[in-house]
């Protein structure tokens, strides 16, 4: 990067001061510029000294940056080592156990964001089968979570299923959707295949909002009753007349904290299964065929392989454990709505993925803990949250843009 | 000596013989009966006319080359024959059925399987895993066999890790089993590919410039390779070659091709010195 530094004082003169205004236009609006509202009427009231302050500190910065690149050099940016599998799995093991204890160390308030941490777990795993294993870019996948929450919040309101019968059901749902869109549109390839699926996910959203009369529209579904533990109530008094309730049957007294820990024990079954299963899949010949087609296509062609119904089961798989997930996520919140599936969510489940390393099982799960965990952190400093969100990736993508954990590839070995 | 006669010639001695056609191929000579045949093969791109009344039959255990100057439209055949291409006219039968027209996937399970001029491995998968990936006919244990890895798929798992472990050895490739294909030195990565053709046990090779990029000593080698898989394994070999030596020393019968015609068909002898094909490669005297 040094090397593209301006050569001489004269043009790093240049350089820093094109550097300082652009500066200035892009901070204009966001510090220069107030909207007062004087009585009825809205004022735009200029204020020149923010923008003025951060012009200088980018040229002053700019004018040092050689000066302390060259120091800097001697400094190596930290490297996080290469871990091996075997290495992985005790990280895994270790992770585990402190997930198991969570809930019983952790505050009320961290056991839930802990839960919101396992969903988004679930939600980059399945995706990292997607986009990881297969290397299909899908930018629509909380179109799938939008599935599943619905499938559990519809036929709960409409056939008063429960929560157990719509889990697997959701799964299912999801899964034929991932079907059925994968159909046509696996024939695309890359930045296509993105923009397709993109639109899949819009399309879905859009479903969901304007079907006012199956979906509820924009109001989406309230009142998704939590799941019961294994059919037993988990509430205040029983719904029914002479129904136990969880608390009752163990003598304990009633506390909302049992539901919290409940969820996210829950959470934490899901995601460990959705571990398993992903880990075990690419062992198996189609985790191979996925990363063989990740590789070279035609190569599977000429060797019988049919590409769509590879890259298919990778797209129905992934899809299903987004289900999975949006019917968890539909019990846990008790309302669902077009809201939460919006592009930014799909964005996200795929920051996960990219920031976690692409294939990475650890690094996903890590990258998912710290995505969910960091906004909750900077809530502090409220509207600049995704000032920092970004500013964390732009950052993680100079400084390791193979991801937070690149992944190594349990390879099959051959014994002599 | 008239390319179309020849054709000809060759599908009335391979309908003589057909009885021979289920003994083990033990000789070098083929054993008569015609596996793949194409007829009137035309490609067209557009405007060009890559390939035009191409044809030629390859018998069972037979190695047939196909020669020809650069862009001669060689690999365009490949890729009609191989199903990557949708050829604009003709025929393509395998023993007797029609395979143009089937996506490329199926022509491979039907037998026919083939190496790349730029080699296409599995380049972040190891050398045994790409012989793994090729034997997905072999393995179709269900997805639950897999997910609680049960006695039958851990079975086949090891069937599979076996075959691919003979065809390492068959290739010389068994000490570099684990290595990541794509770091493998450009000579094994040529070996790697044919072991993973052979590996689905097709009934024809077909070989897309096999010795391009080999020094002498590995064409040699690779030589002998083909002369044995076509021995002891009984495939028969369909070759695009440039290196003449190669293609005279193994070749049971040649095609040569210009300007995506065919101009002469026949044993080595004959089209070394048919004066057309002098003429294609060493320009009018």
């Amino acid at each position: 990067m040094a090397s593209a530094y301006p050569q001489g004082f004269a043009a790093q003169l240049k350089y820093a001061g094109i550097a300082a205004v652009l500066t200035a236009i892009l901070v204009t609006p966001i510090f220069g510029l107030h909207l007062l509202r004087v009585g009825y009427k809205i004022e735009l009231q200029a204020d020149w000294t923010p923008v003025l302050l951060a012009a200088l500190a980018v040229f002053v910065f700019q004018m040092l940056r050689p000066a302390m690149a060259r120091q800097l050099k001697a400094v190596p940016w930290p490297t996080l080592p290469q871990i091996q599998p075997d290495q992985q799995r005790k990280a895994t093991l270790a992770l585990l156990v402190v997930a198991l204890a969570w809930p019983f160390i952790g505050s009320r308030g961290a056991v839930d964001i802990a839960t919101l941490a396992l969903i988004y777990v679930v939600l980059g795993l399945g995706l990292n089968i997607v986009v990881g294993f297969a290397g299909l870019l899908d930018l629509g996948y909380v179109g799938f979570y939008a599935v599943g929450g619905y499938t559990y919040a519809l036929l709960n309101s409409y056939f008063g299923l429960s929560f157990w019968v719509c889990l697997p059901l959701a799964g299912g749902m999801a899964a034929l959707f991932g079907f059925l869109l994968g159909f046509p549109v696996l024939r695309l390839r890359g930045d296509y295949l993105a923009i397709v699926t993109l639109g899949f996910g819009e399309i879905i959203r859009l479903l969901l909002n304007n079907m006012t009369s199956i979906t509820g529209g924009p109001d989406g579904v309230s009142g998704i009753p939590k799941p019961s533990v294994f059919g037993i109530e988990m509430a205040r008094s029983a719904s029914t007349e002479g129904g136990t309730t969880f608390h009752e049957m163990l003598g304990m007294d009633y506390d909302g904290m049992h539901m919290v820990i409940f969820l996210y024990l829950l959470a934490l079954l899901l995601a460990g299964i959705t571990l398993f299963v992903s880990n075990r899949l690419v062992r198996m010949p189609i985790g191979r065929a996925w990363e063989a087609l990740r590789d070279d296509e035609i190569a599977c062609r000429s060797l019988g392989l049919s590409p769509t119904k590879v890259k298919l089961s990778a797209f129905t798989l992934g899809a299903m454990f987004a289900g999975f997930a949006g019917s968890f996520f539909a019990a846990r919140q008790g309302l669902v709505n077009p809201e939460s599936f919006t592009f930014i969510e799909s964005a996200l489940i795929l920051a996960i993925v990219v920031l976690g390393g692409m294939g990475s099982q650890l690094g996903v799960i890590l990258a998912a803990i710290l995505l969910t965990v960091l906004p909750e952190l900077a809530r502090g400093f409220a509207e600049y949250r995704m000032l920092i969100f970004g500013l964390v990736m732009v950052l993680m993508m100079i400084w390791r843009p193979q991801g937070l954990l690149p992944a190594t590839r349990p390879h099959l070995e051959l014994p002599r | 000596m008239n390319a179309p006669d020849q054709v000809i010639d060759a599908r009335a001695a391979g309908t003589g013989s057909t009885g021979a056609g289920g003994t083990p191929v033990t000789t070098t000579a083929a054993t008569g009966k015609s596996l793949l045949t194409v007829s009137g093969l035309q490609m067209r791109f557009g405007g060009l006319l890559a390939v035009d009344g191409v044809e030629f039959d390859v018998r069972e255990g037979e190695v047939f080359a196909i020669i020809g100057p650069n862009g001669a439209g060689k690999t365009t055949v490949f890729n009609c024959v191989g199903g990557f291409y949708q050829p604009t006219a003709g025929s393509v039968l395998l023993d007797g059925n029609r395979i143009d027209g089937l996506p490329s996937h199926l022509v491979a399970r039907r037998g026919l399987v083939r190496t790349f001029q730029n080699i296409r491995l599995f380049k972040s998968l190891t050398a045994v895993e790409n012989l793994m990936v090729a034997q997905h006919q072999e393995m179709k244990s269900g997805l639950l066999a897999g997910l609680f890895s049960t006695p039958a798929f851990r079975k086949s798992e090891h069937e599979a890790l076996t075959r691919a472990a003979f065809w390492l050895e068959r290739v010389g490739l068994r000490d570099l089993a684990n290595r990541e294909a794509g770091t493998l030195a450009y000579g094994h990565q040529r070996r790697l590919e044919i072991a993973r053709c052979m590996i689905t046990r097709p009934r024809l090779l077909m070989l897309d410039e096999p010795a391009a990029g080999l020094n002498p000593q590995e064409k040699v080698e690779l030589q002998v390779l083909i002369d044995q898989l076509r021995r002891e394994h009984g495939v028969s070999v369909l070759l695009i070659e440039h290196d003449m030596n190669l293609v005279m020393g193994i070749s049971d019968r040649i095609l040569v091709m210009e300007y995506g015609k065919p101009i002469a068909t026949g044993v080595p002898e004959v089209v070394r010195n048919d004066p057309r094909v002098v003429k294609a490669y060493l320009g009018e005297e």
